[in-house]
């Protein structure tokens, strides 16, 4: 399969390949994807006192598509808030990529990898200010 | 003249992809060259110099294919390849013997021109069983001898599978078809020149036999027919009557003797090269196995060509580690390699999950392939894949402990 010089280059050099401490308060972590259907991403955030994603990691399991969208998405989340970084759209993953028309899922899948890292962030933040409101 | 034994330029990746095609030996090439020139006649002209010149290229070529499988070179036709010889024996024996049987019998690891055949019947009202195959990607006899039914005209089974190497029982499964008075077809595409055949000695009733697998031309191939007990065929295409009236169609002379000649190599080099082969199978085996954990071989090891490793590297996806390994042209058993999206059905068959299945290479070993090769293909396969896994969630959670089976995930 021809692929675009961005997406072999994020293949080849991929950036932010990595873990981050699941159990800390400060991280957010998303596992998407499933191994039966050749795709797994991990990608995790991490919210500094500032409100921003100050780090963010990945690990893949999936084609040159999967490894390449989710090892961008680590460099565009980083610095952006996470509403901002919520707003992040496949359709400008693949773009950005050139993604083949049969690939698009991997940047679907990328998308979503950022929204349940968002969301598992926010479950324990919320899950951290309970019982502080109740003390209140 | 001598064996090359080079015959890649040196700036082009490692070719281990027998499976798929393999080169034309040069000596088959230098064959052929008079048969495209000064030879050109038709080798049906029966009145002149050239066309006698051409029909005595063709007729030596059917001789040594004939030889090679232990036929009478009169069994043997001329088709464009293994894909038009599969389509012929088995449409054209079920369309022969029609009125008296309609039911079909194959596996379902077939080469796609087999099963495609066998769908084709179907929607024209023939019945077609597709026997499952064990783990180790062999037919269970006691399978097929109950799938046989007093309305079975055929059996096809392959002679060796194109993605895993296994070689099927073909003595016992003709045995079985004589008794039964079952014609036995067998998709030898990957098999013959590599392991030796004998269409006596199998019972078996028709072969089809692939040019561009045996390092001869591609758009050639034979079916060989046997004549006694008599097996008749519906030709495909009619015409002029050429090849026993089974394939109408002016001869490719230089192709037909190409795959002669690579026939006639691939005998007289049989033995001496499955023991080559098999020596740089183990090598790469033993080699990637001493630097890698969680290796899966698919398919059984023991009844295997040596030119063939299907291995299926867990936690590593198939493309993804087909894009790292760019010095070694292989093939994936991955959904990914494949427009479909779906992994390897001959994989599924044999009971591989599909997350595995989404982790396998094919890797063909072949007459061009030495020692040298094998070891720089270990070297890049272990770095990557060990690459790969570092950055492989799933590796991570097997590190961990973690059961990744236990874990339940989202399908999309």
């Amino acid at each position: 399969m021809a692929y675009s010089e961005k997406l072999i280059d994020h293949y080849e050099n991929p950036r932010n390949i990595g873990a981050l401490d699941k159990n800390a308060e400060d991280v957010g972590t998303g596992l998407v994807g499933a191994p039966a259907c050749g795709d797994v991403m991990k990608l995790q955030i991490k919210v500094g006192p500032d409100g921003l994603i100050e780090d963010a990691k990945f690990k893949t399991f999936g084609c040159g598509s999967a490894i390449a969208s989710s090892s961008l998405v680590t460099e565009w989340v980083k610095g952006k808030t996470v509403d901002e970084a919520e707003t992040i759209k496949n359709t400008d993953i693949a773009r950005h990529l050139a993604l083949p028309p049969v690939k698009i899922h991997c940047s679907v899948l990328a998308e979503d990898a950022i929204k349940a890292a968002i969301a598992d962030y926010r479950a324990k933040a919320a899950k951290k200010d309970e019982p502080k409101a109740a003390a209140e | 003249m001598t064996a090359i034994t080079q015959i890649r330029r040196n700036d082009q990746p490692i070719y281990l992809d027998y499976q798929a095609t393999t080169p034309m030996d040069p000596r088959v090439l230098e064959a052929m060259m008079p048969y495209f020139t000064y030879k050109f006649g038709n080798p049906g002209s029966r009145s002149h110099a050239y066309g006698w010149e051409a029909e005595e290229g063709v007729e030596k070529a059917r001789g040594q294919i004939a030889k090679l499988i232990g036929a009478d070179e009169k069994e043997v036709i001329f088709t464009s390849g293994a894909t038009e010889s599969n389509n012929l024996a088995i449409k054209g024996v079920a369309e022969f013997y029609k009125d008296r049987k309609n039911h079909i019998i194959t596996t379902v690891t077939e080469h796609k021109c087999v099963l495609d055949t066998c769908r084709h019947l179907e929607q024209q009202g023939f019945e077609v069983t597709y026997l499952p195959v064990q783990q180790n990607g062999l037919l269970d006899l006691d399978v097929l001898r109950a799938a046989i039914t007093d309305k079975t005209v055929l059996v096809s089974v392959m002679a060796v599978n194109n993605e895993i190497g296994v070689i099927q029982p073909l003595a016992e499964i003709g045995k079985i078809c004589r008794e039964k008075k079952v014609f036995f077809h067998t998709d030898a595409a990957q098999a013959a020149g590599k392991i030796p055949l004998d269409v006596e000695a199998l019972n078996v009733d028709l072969m089809s036999i692939s040019g561009h697998k045996i390092y001869g031309p591609k758009g050639i191939g034979a079916l060989y027919v046997r004549r006694k007990p008599r097996v008749r065929l519906v030709p495909l295409i009619v015409g002029g009557g050429q090849e026993r009236g089974f394939r109408s169609g002016t001869l490719p002379t230089p192709l037909c003797v190409g795959l002669g000649e690579a026939a006639e190599i691939c005998m007289k080099e049989m033995d001496g090269e499955a023991k080559r082969l098999k020596k740089l199978q183990d090598r790469m085996l033993k080699g990637l196995q001493s630097k890698l954990s969680d290796l899966v071989i698919n398919g059984d090891l023991e009844h295997r060509i040596p030119g063939n490793l299907n291995i299926s590297f867990a936690y590593v996806e198939g493309e993804s580690l087909m894009m790292g390994i760019k010095g070694l042209s292989v093939s994936s058993g991955s959904a990914c390699t494949s427009a479909s999206l779906e992994p390897s059905y001959v994989l599924r068959a044999l009971g591989v999950e599909e997350d595995m299945a989404h982790t396998s290479l094919r890797i063909g070993l072949g007459r061009f392939t030495t020692e040298q090769e094998i070891d720089t293909a270990v070297d890049e396969l272990v770095r990557h894949v060990t690459k790969l896994r570092e950055m492989s969630p799933l590796w991570e959670m097997a590190q961990e402990g973690i059961d990744i089976k236990s874990i339940e995930w989202a399908a999309h």
